[in-house]
């Protein structure tokens, strides 16, 4: 089994990230929007491990479970928000929610 | 050494010197806390504490004269008052025998004016206020005559004048009242802020604030620095006892309860004033006649200048008000040639009959419902025989008819002056003596004599018991008040010697002609008087009298618009710096640049809240934006090293 080098890790993180951005800010729906920001911080994940492999300890893996944990949190949170918004609106579109602003 | 010692035995010993001030405060501080359930017992409560600090005054008084006369003097230490580093002044009481006149003349005709406003003020519905006042008022009346240093006397100088301000002000819901009051206090401070000056420029000099110290070295001062004390302690005095400039308070201060007017404006704080300078005496002389000279002066332009306008006043009190501001004219004069003694032993005197014939005008207003205008008054002395009768007698004493009280001291002040040979003072006093019998006379004959006239709707009646236990022993003073100096035995003269120097009496035949001038002018005023109000033709005789006159009898019933000048001068152009302060700086400046400021924040926060747009993904690119930037930066660092 022939190693692959580090930087295709990072690199693919990094598309990983791009893309969550990017599809965050495009996107107009809730849950869409919710699925890229979950790819954004699988990004990160990926990226702490890879380091943790690079530098030979085991903390980036440690800090992976706790962005695991805090995500799986964050889940629930958001998707209860926007069961609301689905339910007061009958729409998951970010757009329609603008209340607060001047 | 043992000699010595039996000197000091010997000696004075103030008994329970504390309490002549501690007693009417305690009666003040009392009937302020609990006034209300105290009630109608006020009055007796404020006579009692004023009336034992007069007997206890009167011990410390027989105590001095049974002591030698070099040992006159004893201080006593209450409390520490100031004591900042190398400064120390503390709570100390002087008693010698000028303090203890003054002290005798405080509490005894303080006495009387209580037990006088029992009757007075009777009905009033802040009755127990108004024996607080009072009380106060003596307390510290007491502690600026007893005081040993200037910062002593300088607090009871201030608290004369709030008790002087509350209680010309006591029927506040007059507007006139209100306003007098707010003129009496602003006029007196003005006198009092020279008066802290000079405090100030003789610590400087001295380096001690304790009567002691400062008339020993006063000796020792340059001319200039004396005469700029001596002066500047005198506008203090012209402030509190109502001299040129600053006398303009003193009429208007009679919209007060009388009982004050008696008490307060005639016979004890208005004679701060000359108390004060013949305590400081050495600092007037110490300035070589210039001080003196001015002092003198202004009592005798004082003594001229008031009785003028008295002349022409139709009200009762004013009349009375500006003969008191004649009389300490007169005082000043005395000083001014160096008569300390004689000036103290003249205010001793006008204590006596001027606060009789201010209670027997409180006592014509009071049974003529508040009536002050003599034209509507006559013959009032069958209608109200006590008033009456003892009116007479303050009338006789202060027009210098022989024997009364007045006689000895108007007639000790002329002669002073011709002894100094300062005869245009004396011409002035001579005929300032004149126009004070006759405008007493006009008074006292369109009042009390004639046919019997009141105003409209008023019965009078004669004066209740408490208000007559005051008129007649105030009146039996002034028929004998003059032994206590006469030209003779000169008790009160030697008796004050060692405070404030020997004054010099003319010998022989002069001093008869100088008293035959005095009594010539005083009867002249007041046959003057009789044959312009009373005989018959008496109108047609005053008209032609007055007709050349005329611009100056005018010019004096309008007080020679001096009101109106000083309103010009003083009063317009502050509140118009005022109104400039607060409409161009206050409101303009200060409220502008606050003001400015939240306007300036609520227009760029205006702008700026446009970037709240509320679409999520505004939010993320700014977040994006922002992580962007921080982090190119932080990576251009680590490139750059």
């Amino acid at each position: 089994m022939t190693e692959v080098a580090p930087a295709y890790y990072l690199a693919l993180a990094g598309l990983m990230f791009s893309i969550g951005v990017i599809g965050a800010l495009v996107r107009r729906n809730a849950i869409v929007i919710f699925m890229f920001i979950e790819l954004m911080l699988n990004a990160v994940n990926l990226m702490f491990v890879t380091f943790s492999r690079i530098r030979g300890s085991v903390d980036g893996q440690i800090l992976v479970f706790f962005v695991l944990v805090v995500a799986a949190a964050e889940a629930v949170v958001g998707l209860a928000i926007i069961l609301v918004i689905v339910r007061r609106r009958a729409s998951a579109n970010v757009d329609d929610v603008s209340l607060l602003r001047w | 050494m043992v000699i010595a010692q039996e000197e000091v035995v010997a000696g004075f010993d103030p008994v329970l010197a504390p309490l002549i001030i501690g007693l009417p405060l305690a009666g003040a501080v009392i009937l302020l806390l609990f006034g209300k359930r105290i009630g109608r017992f006020s009055g007796l409560l404020a006579c009692g504490t004023i009336g034992l600090a007069a007997a206890i005054g009167l011990l410390n008084f027989i105590a001095l004269l049974g002591a030698p006369e070099e040992s006159r003097t004893a201080t006593q230490h209450v409390f520490d008052f100031v004591s900042v580093g190398g400064f120390q002044t503390g709570v100390d009481l002087l008693l010698d025998p000028l303090s203890l006149v003054m002290v005798m003349v405080v509490t005894g005709v303080g006495t009387l004016i209580h037990i006088y406003s029992i009757g007075y003020m009777h009905g009033d519905p802040r009755y127990p206020r108004f024996f607080a006042y009072l009380n106060l008022f003596a307390s510290f009346m007491l502690l600026l005559v007893l005081a040993d240093n200037l910062l002593l006397l300088y607090v009871g100088w201030e608290g004369v004048g709030l008790c002087s301000y509350l209680l010309i002000g006591f029927w506040f819901d007059r507007p006139s009242a209100a306003a007098a009051a707010k003129k009496a206090f602003l006029v007196n401070r003005i006198g009092d802020f020279a008066f802290l000056i000079g405090m100030f420029v003789l610590f400087g000099a001295v380096g001690s604030l304790t009567v002691g110290q400062i008339n020993a070295s006063a000796g020792a001062l340059s001319a200039g620095v004396a005469t700029t004390a001596a002066l500047l302690l005198f506008a203090g005095a012209t402030g509190k006892s109502a001299q040129i400039p600053l006398y303009v308070w003193l009429p208007d201060a009679m919209e007060g309860p009388t009982p004050v007017s008696a008490l307060i404006h005639a016979a004890t704080m208005v004679t701060a004033g000359v108390y004060m300078v013949a305590r400081f005496s050495p600092v007037f002389e110490a300035s070589g006649g210039a001080a003196l000279t001015v002092v003198g002066v202004i009592g005798a332009a004082t003594a001229l200048w008031a009785a003028l306008m008295a002349c022409t006043e139709y009200d009762i009190k004013r009349v009375l008000a500006y003969s008191t501001i004649s009389q300490l004219g007169y005082m000043f004069l005395a000083l001014g040639v160096g008569a300390y003694s004689i000036a103290v032993f003249h205010l001793v005197t006008h204590a006596f009959f001027k606060s009789l014939m201010f209670l027997g005008a409180g006592a014509v207003m009071h049974a003529l419902d508040g009536n002050t205008d003599m034209r509507h008054m006559g013959g009032l002395r069958r209608a109200m025989p006590v008033v009456g009768y003892t009116f007479l007698v303050g009338w006789l004493a202060i027009s210098g008819v022989i024997p009364f009280a007045g006689f000895w001291s108007k007639d000790a002040i002329l002669a002073a002056a011709w002894v100094e040979g300062n005869y245009v003072l004396w011409g002035v006093g001579v005929f300032t003596a004149l126009l004070t019998a006759f405008y007493m006379s006009r008074l006292y004959l369109r009042v009390f004599e004639g046919p019997l006239r009141t105003p409209e709707g008023t019965h009078p009646h004669d004066a209740p018991r408490t208000m007559a236990a005051a008129l007649v022993p105030l009146a039996v003073l002034s028929v004998v008040g003059g032994v206590i100096n006469l030209p003779v035995l000169l008790t009160l003269e030697h008796f004050l010697e060692p405070v404030v120097g020997e004054s010099h009496a003319p010998e022989g035949a002069l001093a008869f002609i100088l008293s035959g001038i005095a009594l010539v002018v005083g009867v002249g005023g007041i046959m003057l008087a009789r044959s312009m109000y009373m005989m018959s033709g008496a109108e047609a005789r005053r008209a032609r009298l007055v007709r050349p006159m005329r611009p100056l009898v005018n010019g004096a019933r309008r007080k020679f618009y001096i009101d109106e000048l000083y309103g010009r001068l003083i009063v317009l152009p502050g509140k118009s710096f005022a109104s400039f302060c607060a409409d161009v700086l206050d409101r303009r400046g200060i409220d502008g640049i606050v003001n400015g400021t939240a306007t300036l924040i609520g227009r760029t926060s205006q702008g700026l809240r446009h970037i709240q747009t509320g679409y999520v993904r505004n939010y993320a690119a700014t977040f994006l934006f922002g992580v962007v930037a921080v982090f190119s930066f932080l990576i251009l660092r680590v490139v750059a090293g």
